[in-house]
């Protein structure tokens, strides 16, 4: 807008303000109450500035764990999540890729069938299919493993969509272009069409990697072994600890921990992510 | 360097549909030949099938001696320029020129020659590193051409590559065109919709209508021999006005359902009393100083400048429109005027449209 109304500048920024604030203080209060020990918490009045224990509360999360949860390191959970989520991410981008490009640049018997299958299995998230799909990991003695921990959630039918609708806006022409300079299919799919879906990949892969990183009720089912437990699990565990009260300071420790390496994705992502929202380079 | 035969060619869809009905061409070495026609005629559908985007139903396409029927795209030694240009939009001029000739596992040094020679013919080299979005139409459209050229290719085929230009950029890049193939000398076959386009660079055209090609000639003899009412139709413009008329006793003239005459030049006895269409050009009606011949009643004058255009009804005929040109100008506020043919009028039979 172009105009110059004061009031309205100052109104809009408050909301602006408003809005960050509301935003930022569960974040503040998280990082506030992992600096301090557990009696300040305790005693009823939240603290709103950081205390003196940040090294000793963050040391003793990374270090020996929180005893009463299993006493796992943080880092050893953050590393199964980060796997977990990584094979995700990656796993559905590849395959949809895939099945995206033979859908829709080969002509193969069965060929809408196999997309509308696949399209009607986007209305089923993993929660409603989560019994059969445990009994089939379990069988193939998978349970306590990262296959059986990403691989169930790597079929997508969401980014297989997603990379249909795109390819459809590829022009034919760069295709039949393609053919005449040479290149085979595979290497119309490498040279061609992979660079130009770059920043959707990139889009998706940011969505994707917190989709896998947030994962709870999947990870809770199939591992048993505390040595494959994802950081989103060991957070609600150390909330539940037996027989005592919670160790807040240090499950509010392990929580900014566990919203680091989502937020270092979006950030290092986010230039790409945008421009694959908004853009399209044809 | 090479001849191209296409013999029986025909097209038929797997849903039935018969999009070309057996197209016999042969195309001497060198030669430029335009497929032009409505849309929907089928002469970007013939043009794929020579490129092997298409396949063929029936008949032969022959490249430089060999039936390429079979072949991939890549091995009929073709090269193709699109309509929307279709170059990669993430590489670089160069590696777009070069991608084809990489897949071809050319050595570096000589695909470095060929792009670099290729850029210097159409002025590229300054635009070397440049994407194709931060190209204009018309340089893109040179791209498009130097990725053509690299490959030397025994033919070049062109699908409309000039509808994308504003007018004024179509006409320099007609030209350009034209005189890269002579220089060249290779032969293309060329696709357009744009009359002006195939009469002015065709070294031969091919005027198709609904699969067939109607006629193939020189622009020169489809244009004082059009074989068929749609030819006669289709080039030129204005298009040719064409008149309902009965042949008068003895063949010497035609007289018109509107009452008019127009004489022949040459007497066609054996047609007297059959009914045709006569085809006249408006640039071969003119105005008569002496009052004889017949009286168009105007509807809309338009001035060109160098031309006039008269658009207008016969006395007696109010359903085809006329339309003359004149050399220069013309006096507004006139209602009416007298105007004869000259000696180039053309009969063709009415129930087939063929010339007679």
């Amino acid at each position: 807008m172009v105009e110059n109304r004061p009031y309205l500048t100052v109104i809009s920024h408050l909301i602006v303000i408003l809005g960050i604030v509301i935003t930022v203080m569960p974040i503040w209060i998280t990082f506030v109450a992992s600096t301090h020990p557990i009696e300040h918490i305790m005693d009823g009045t939240i603290p709103m500035w950081p205390g003196d224990r940040f090294f000793e509360n963050y040391a003793t999360v990374l270090g020996s764990g929180v005893a009463d949860a299993g006493g796992i390191p943080v880092g050893d959970m953050l590393l199964n999540s980060l796997i977990m989520a990584l094979s995700i991410a990656i796993g559905k981008i590849a395959i949809s890729l895939i099945a995206a490009f033979a859908i829709v640049y080969f002509d193969f018997p069965f060929r809408m069938t196999c997309f509308w299958m696949i399209f009607i299995t986007l209305m089923l998230p993993v929660e409603v299919r989560i019994l059969p799909t445990f009994a089939v990991v379990a069988n193939l003695g998978m349970l306590n493993t990262y296959v059986g921990l990403s691989l169930p959630l790597i079929a997508s039918a969401t980014a297989t969509f997603l990379f249909r609708q795109f390819f459809l806006t590829v022009p034919e022409e760069l295709a039949e272009a393609a053919r005449i300079d040479g290149a085979g299919p595979l290497k119309f799919f490498k040279d061609i069409l992979l660079p130009l879906s770059r920043t959707n990949i990139a889009a998706l892969f940011v969505i994707l990697f917190i989709y896998g990183w947030n994962q709870y009720l999947w990870p809770l089912l199939v591992t048993t072994d505390e040595s494959f437990y994802t950081v989103v699990m060991g957070i609600q565990r150390m909330t539940q600890a037996a027989e005592s009260l919670p160790l807040w300071h240090l499950v509010m420790a392990t929580t900014m921990l566990a919203m680091i390496p989502p937020v270092i994705v979006v950030v290092v992502m986010q230039k790409l992510f945008v421009k694959g929202l908004v853009e399209t380079e044809k | 360097m090479a001849e191209l035969h296409l013999n029986g060619v025909q097209k038929i869809y797997p849903n039935g549909f018969h999009a070309i009905h057996g197209i016999d061409l042969d195309v001497t070495d060198g030669e430029f030949i335009v497929l032009v026609g409505p849309s929907g005629c089928g002469k970007s559908t013939l043009l794929r099938m020579v490129a092997g985007l298409e396949t063929i139903s029936d008949g032969a396409v022959d490249i430089g001696g060999r039936v390429v029927n079979q072949l991939e795209p890549a091995d009929r030694d073709i090269a193709m320029v699109f309509q929307n240009y279709a170059l990669y939009p993430h590489m670089k001029v160069y590696d777009n020129m070069a991608y084809g000739l990489r897949n071809r596992g050319m050595a570096k040094d000589e695909i470095d020659r060929r792009v670099r020679e290729a850029a210097g013919i159409l002025e590229l080299e300054p635009l070397l590193d440049r994407r194709p979005n931060q190209l204009s139409g018309g340089q893109r459209q040179r791209v498009a051409m130097g990725r053509a050229i690299v490959r030397e290719p025994s033919v070049f085929l062109f699908d409309e590559p000039l509808s994308n230009l504003d007018a004024k950029l179509r006409v320099q890049m007609r030209v350009e065109i034209k005189r890269l193939q002579r220089r060249l000398g290779i032969t293309s076959l060329y696709v357009t919709h744009d009359q002006v386009e195939a009469m002015t660079m065709a070294d031969r055209l091919v005027v198709m209508n609904g699969g067939r090609a109607e006629q193939i000639g020189t622009p020169i003899e489809l244009y004082d021999n059009p074989a068929t009412t749609f030819v006669a139709t289709f080039i030129g413009s204005p298009s040719m006005n064409l008149l309902e008329g009965t042949v008068a006793e003895g063949g010497v003239s035609v007289a018109l359902d509107s009452g008019a005459s127009i004489d022949l030049p040459d007497p066609r006895p054996e047609l007297a009393g059959r009914p045709v269409t006569l085809g006249v050009r408006p640039e071969h009606l003119t105005p008569t100083a002496d009052g004889s011949g017949m009286t168009l009643r105007l509807d809309l004058v338009e001035q060109l400048g160098a031309d006039t255009l008269l658009h207008g009804h016969l006395d007696g005929d109010e359903r085809r429109l006329v339309t003359v040109r004149l050399n220069g100008h013309f006096a507004p506020g006139q209602e009416s005027v007298r105007v004869a043919a000259t000696s180039a009028v053309h009969l063709f039979d009415r129930e087939s449209g063929g010339r007679i």
